[in-house]
């Protein structure tokens, strides 16, 4: 689905170049597939993000969209309506004064009849759960509901793939919680394969797959456990675990032989559990 | 503070002028600035009033929200009528036996001058309030749509305008946030002379600029990642369709216009 070989990027500033953002980067995402990518600021993950819808192109190296390479400027269009873009503020965004409108926007771009257009707005606007606010000003909306019309606009196009770059990051918990529900149900219902980038720990327990960057290097790249348990790396690459995670890492270390391979507050109070029946038994 | 500004006014219920073509309200609206400036005779008058009366009426907008608009310009229709009243040469209007320095033919210019700027101001609000600001630029491209025939960037320039009217509020919000994040610091906008006060909105322009490049670029880069590519082949949710209610609407106005050149020019 979405594949990058050997990709090689900097950013210049003009002066003189600066250092390489992305270096010798392979990642190759399935369809269907959750991916979150991490790293702490400056890793070049939104840099990544940008490179698989062509809005920026490899210096070296290649990106293939559904088997597209991203340089070939004729399928540019092909390949942006096949992977829909989310940013951080909504608010820079959306384009129009209502909301049907704004979701509207893409099809609008791509020639499709005003019928089809409509379906598509409707569609869309009810999957994020937002159709109700259809004809609302979207600067009245609050910053969750204004990042699901967002996310609506991008699925309005129909694409293979969504690629969200810290959709969170300006929300307050209530808007996370919420735009983290379309996510997964975007994934469950339209297996849609989604690249999520966060700063988030808690939002990337979630996916299917993690992929950690440090320096535009993939360090780590696993399931979420087998990333989390891996603590100690984290930390060394200025990265959080989950709270939970953190607890029994925690006690662990504190000499309480408490599994720390977890990612949910279920699974935490499990393996506290097991460890205190562990001890009473023991006794 | 600044958050309470209704945007370009539109009144969103439903109603037949609601309905309309925005190119019918624009054109119509337009033909009917010409005729408030070719009025000259009391009955033509009449007929614009009558005109407007009706306009009101069939919008189902509040009489009310008519006055609101008039309200801010006020001042000038009450002054620009003064200056009318008492600087026109003619014949002598005696108030109860005495001369003021009115003139006959100063009374008659006010009240035309009067009647001119209410029908005008009440005219743009009924557009305004039945109109989105979207069907407006929508209808203004059109519009101008023969022009892109000798290279005027119709789309462009409509595109503009609705980007522009969707970014009032964010920025008004924006510069409510950087007035707040100042005075915090210690900055005063509202003291000092004329001078002091123009140099303590440098501050606030500043961070206000950078952030609306920054914005920009945000948009620009968000509208191309959902394939924009300019007005050429694109579509519309709402295509704006000229239909027997715009020509019903067409053919009452040219009636009433009709009527103001009769009894102007033939009469």
């Amino acid at each position: 689905m979405l594949k990058a070989e050997n990709l090689l990027y900097s950013y210049d500033n003009g002066v003189k170049k600066v250092d390489t953002v992305l270096d010798n980067l392979n990642l190759n995402i399935k369809k269907g597939e959750f991916v979150a990518v991490l790293g702490h600021n400056g890793c070049g993950k939104s840099t990544l993000a940008k490179h698989f819808n062509g809005l920026l192109l490899p210096l070296g190296g290649d990106v293939y969209v559904q088997g597209i390479n991203t340089k070939d400027e004729e399928m540019l269009w092909t390949i942006r309506r096949q992977v829909g873009m989310v940013f951080q503020n909504p608010d820079n965004q959306i384009v129009a004064n209502v909301v049907e409108e704004d979701v509207a926007f893409a099809p609008e771009n791509l020639g499709i009849p005003s019928a089809e257009i409509r379906k598509r707005v409707d569609d869309a606007l009810k999957t994020v759960d937002m159709y109700r606010y259809r004809k609302h000003a979207p600067h009245l909306l609050s910053g969750g509901q204004k990042q699901r019309v967002a996310i609506a606009g991008a699925i309005a196009m129909r694409p293979e793939c969504i690629v969200m770059d810290e959709p969170t990051a300006m929300l307050d918990p209530m808007g996370r919680a919420e735009v983290m529900e379309t996510i997964l149900k975007l994934k469950a219902q339209e297996n849609m394969t989604v690249v999520l980038i966060t700063h988030y720990m808690d939002e990337a327990a979630m996916a299917d797959r993690v992929v950690v960057m440090d320096d535009g290097h993939i360090v780590v790249d696993d399931t979420p456990r087998n990333v989390f348990s891996q603590v100690e790396l984290l930390k060394s690459l200025g990265l959080d675990v989950p709270q939970v995670t953190e607890l029994a890492y925690s006690l662990n270390k504190e000499g309480f032989d408490v599994n720390y391979d977890v990612l949910t507050v279920t699974e935490c109070a499990d393996a506290i559990m097991d460890y205190v029946r562990s001890i009473k038994s023991g006794n | 503070m600044l958050k309470d500004i209704t945007l370009g006014q539109y009144f969103p219920i439903d109603s037949f002028l609601h309905r309309l073509d925005p190119r019918t309200k624009i054109l119509i609206f337009i033909l009917d600035i010409v005729a408030i400036f070719m009025a000259q005779t009391v009955e033509s008058y009449v007929v614009l009033i009558l005109f407007t009366f009706l306009v009101m009426l069939i919008s189902k907008v509040p009489v009310k929200m008519y006055f609101k608009g008039l309200k801010p310009i006020l001042y000038i229709i009450v002054f620009t009528a003064l200056l009318n009243l008492f600087l026109t040469q003619g014949e002598d209007l005696p108030i109860f036996g005495y001369s003021v320095g009115i003139t006959v033919e100063g009374a008659i210019v006010a009240a035309k001058m009067a009647t001119r700027l209410v029908l005008l101001i009440i005219g743009s609000s009924a557009l305004t309030y039945t109109t989105s600001p979207m069907a407006l630029t929508d209808g203004i491209e059109k519009l101008l749509k023969p022009l892109s025939k000798i290279g005027f960037p119709t789309h462009e320039l409509a595109m503009m305008m609705s980007i522009a009217i969707k970014f009032i509020p964010t920025l008004i919000e924006e510069t409510d946030k950087i007035i707040k994040a100042q005075q915090a610091r210690g900055a005063s906008f509202d003291t000092g002379s004329i001078f002091k006060r123009a140099k303590a909105l440098i501050p606030m322009l500043v961070p206000l600029f950078i952030s609306a490049f920054r914005r920009a670029d945000e948009l620009a880069i968000a509208m191309e990642s959902r394939c924009y590519t300019g007005g050429d082949g694109r579509t519309r949710l709402k295509e704006i369709k000229f239909t027997h209610k715009d020509l019903a609407a067409t053919i009452c106005f040219l009636m009433f216009f009709a009527c103001v050149i009769f009894l102007d020019f033939i009469f």
